[in-house]
C-alpha cells in the first residue's frame, strides 16, 4: 500500500518525501484547496520546485484542487489545474465534475484522483468518475466500515485511497455547512473549515474558551486537553445532556487497521493535515512507515504511538470499526 | 530536522527569581542581532507572511520573568525584551520557553502543543497561524541562529543545550514501498 503524505509548505514536502512518503500532497496558496490557511500552500514556483526535489528521491506529487468553483470564477481553478499540469504533478485530486471535465479533455494524459470532498461513498457514484472522467483513483470518505471499504473495492476497478490518521470528519464531506452556518466561509467554496478569522480564543483562570463566528463552541478546564475550534467538535448543552453532540475532539488513527485494509484491497494510505508542522509530518510519516514495514514483515503494529500528535490527545478508529451499531 | 517526542519542560521557578534582578538591555541587544541575521538569511519567511507581515506578536515564556515583543514589519523588523506584554498587540503566544523555541525550530508541532494546553494563543488566530507556518517553513533554528552570534563558546553552548533534550529522534531518508509506476 502507498503512503500518501501532506505538505502545507514546501519544507514540509522535502520532510514527508525524506521521510519517506511514497506521494506528498498539496495544493496552491488559494481558495481552490481545502487547506486554505494563512501562511499555507505553494506558489507555482514552489510547486516546480517541490515536484522536482520528490521526483528526485523517488516520490510523487499530487494536487489537490479539491474545493468547489464559484459560478463566474471558473479561471482561479482551471489555471490551478493549467499551473499543477505544468509543474509536473503525477496527480490532481478534484471534487468538481466540471473541473473534472475541463481537465479530462485538456490534459487527457493526466492521472485525476477523486477528493474525499466529492463523497463518493457507493459502487456507482465512483464508476460514473471512472467512466466519464477516467478517474484512476477515488479517496473514500471517512465514514465507511472496512467491510463497506471492501464491498466497495470488490465493485469497481478504481484503486481506494482511505484515511488512516490525523483530524476526523465525519460528516457528508464537501456537503457540510457547519462552518458556513457560523463564519459565511466554508471548507467546500473557500477552502477553510472554522476560519481562523473567525476564531477567538480566551485563557482565565486556566480555562480556555474557543468561539467560532461569536458563538461559544467549548471550554477546557485547566488540564484538560483541546481541540479544533470547529462546530463539529463543539461542546453543547442541550435538554438531555451536555456534551459532544457531533463528534468527540479525537484524531483516527488506523495503524492497527492495515492488515485489515490491506485484505479490503485498499490502495493507498492517507495521513491527514498539510495545516500541521514539519514535526507533525515527520513523526506521523515515520510512524506509519513502521507501521507498513511491520505489516510486510509480519509483525505487530504498535497501537497508540502518535497521541501526543493527535487532537484531544485522543485516537478512535472511527467508523472503520463501528462500535456503535 | 530533529523532533522530540518528550514532554516540554518548563525552567524551575528558581530561574525566574535569579533572572528577574537582571537588566534587559544586553538580552535585547543579542536578540536583534540574531533577529536580523534570521531575517537576512531567510528572505522568503517574509514574502510566506504575506500581509501578515507588519503584525505585533507578544511572545511571552511562562517560565521566564520577561517576554518580547517581536515586530514583523517587512521594512526594519524588530524584538524588545519587556518585562511585561503591553496593551495592543495583534496576537500573544505563551508557553514554556523550550515549547516556543522548539515550535520555531520545527522540533514541536504547534497544534500538538496547543492541544496538550502547553501553549495558549489569543488575539489574531489568523496572524499567529501565519507567522508559524512562515517561520516553519523557513527551517529557522533560533538556537543555532543565538549561538552563531557567539562563536566557538555558542557552539559549545548550543551543544549542551542539544544534549539536554531528551528523546531526539534523528531524520533522514526512509525505506519507500518502491517507485511503483502508475499508468
Amino acid at each position: 500500500m502507498e503512503l500518501i503524505c501532506p505538505a502545507g509548505t514546501p519544507s514540509s514536502l522535502r520532510t514527508a518525501v525524506d521521510a519517506g512518503a511514497d506521494a506528498v500532497y498539496c495544493g496552491f496558496r488559494n481558495e481552490t484547496n481545502a487547506r486554505n490557511f494563512p501562511g499555507l500552500n505553494f506558489s507555482p514556483e514552489e510547486l516546480v520546485e517541490g515536484v522536482a526535489y520528490a521526483h528526485r528521491h523517488g516520490a510523487k506529487v499530487l494536487v489537490a484542487i479539491n474545493t468547489f468553483p464559484r459560478a463566474g470564477a471558473l479561471e482561479l481553478w482551471r489555471k490551478a489545474v493549467d499551473d499543477a499540469v505544468a509543474a509536473g504533478a503525477d496527480a490532481l485530486i478534484l471534487c468538481d465534475i466540471g473541473l473534472m471535465a475541463y481537465t479530462a479533455e485538456t490534459y487527457p494524459d493526466i492521472r485525476l484522483h477523486v477528493s474525499v470532498q466529492a463523497a463518493a461513498a457507493n459502487p456507482d457514484a465512483i464508476r460514473f468518475y471512472v467512466e466519464r472522467f477516467n478517474a484512476k483513483r477515488v479517496v473514500l470518505p471517512r465514514v465507511l466500515s472496512v467491510p463497506e471499504i471492501a464491498a466497495i473495492t470488490r465493485a469497481t476497478t478504481c484503486e481506494v485511497e482511505v484515511f488512516v490518521f490525523g483530524g476526523l470528519c465525519v460528516m457528508a464531506e464537501g456537503r457540510c455547512s457547519l462552518s458556513s452556518y457560523a463564519t459565511g466561509l466554508s471548507p467546500n467554496m473557500n477552502g477553510v473549515c472554522s476560519p481562523a478569522s473567525h476564531v477567538a480564543y480566551e485563557e482565565a483562570s486556566g480555562t480556555v474558551t474557543s468561539r467560532l463566528g461569536g458563538f461559544t463552541i467549548n471550554k477546557f478546564g485547566k488540564g484538560e486537553p483541546a481541540a479544533y475550534p470547529t462546530l463539529c467538535k463543539g461542546r453543547f448543552k442541550t435538554e438531555l445532556s451536555t456534551g459532544y453532540i457531533f463528534e468527540d475532539p479525537v484524531s483516527l488513527d488506523a495503524a492497527t487497521l492495515l492488515p485489515g485494509l490491506r485484505d479490503a484491497g485498499v490502495k493507498a494510505l492517507k495521513i491527514e493535515g498539510r495545516q500541521r508542522s514539519r514535526a507533525y509530518i515527520e513523526n506521523v510519516v515515520r510512524s506509519f512507515r513502521e507501521a507498513l514495514s511491520a505489516l510486510e514483515e509480519g509483525r505487530t503494529i504498535p497501537a497508540g504511538m502518535l497521541l501526543s500528535m493527535s487532537e484531544g490527545q485522543s485516537n478512535t478508529l472511527g467508523a472503520y470499526r463501528k462500535t456503535w451499531r | 530536522m530533529t523532533t522530540l517526542h518528550a514532554p516540554v519542560v518548563a525552567f524551575p521557578p528558581f530561574v525566574s527569581a535569579a533572572l528577574r534582578p537582571l537588566p534587559l538591555h544586553p538580552l535585547q541587544f543579542f536578540l536583534s542581532a540574531v533577529l536580523r541575521r534570521i531575517v537576512r538569511q531567510h528572505p522568503r519567511m517574509f514574502e510566506r507572511l504575506g500581509h501578515y507581515a507588519g503584525k505585533r506578536y507578544g511572545l511571552a515564556p511562562s517560565d521566564l520573568p520577561f517576554g518580547f515583543v517581536l515586530d514583523t514589519a517587512p521594512v526594519g523588523p524588530g524584538i524588545a525584551v519587556v518585562r511585561s506584554l503591553p496593551a495592543g498587540l495583534d496576537a500573544t503566544i505563551s508557553g514554556p520557553l523550550q515549547a516556543l523555541l522548539g515550535m520555531a525550530s520545527g522540533a514541536y508541532d504547534g497544534d500538538a502543543l496547543f492541544f496538550s494546553r502547553t501553549i495558549v494563543v489569543e488575539g489574531d488566530i489568523e496572524a499567529v497561524l501565519a507567522l508559524r507556518n512562515a517561520i516553519d517553513d523557513a527551517g529557522v533554528d533560533i538556537l543555532r541562529e543565538g549561538t552563531a552570534l557567539l562563536g566557538p563558546l555558542g557552539r559549545l553552548g548550543e551543544a549542551l543545550l542539544r544534549h539536554q533534550r531528551r528523546g531526539d529522534t534523528g531524520a533522514g531518508n526512509r525505506k519507500r514501498q518502491g517507485a511503483s509506476s502508475w499508468n
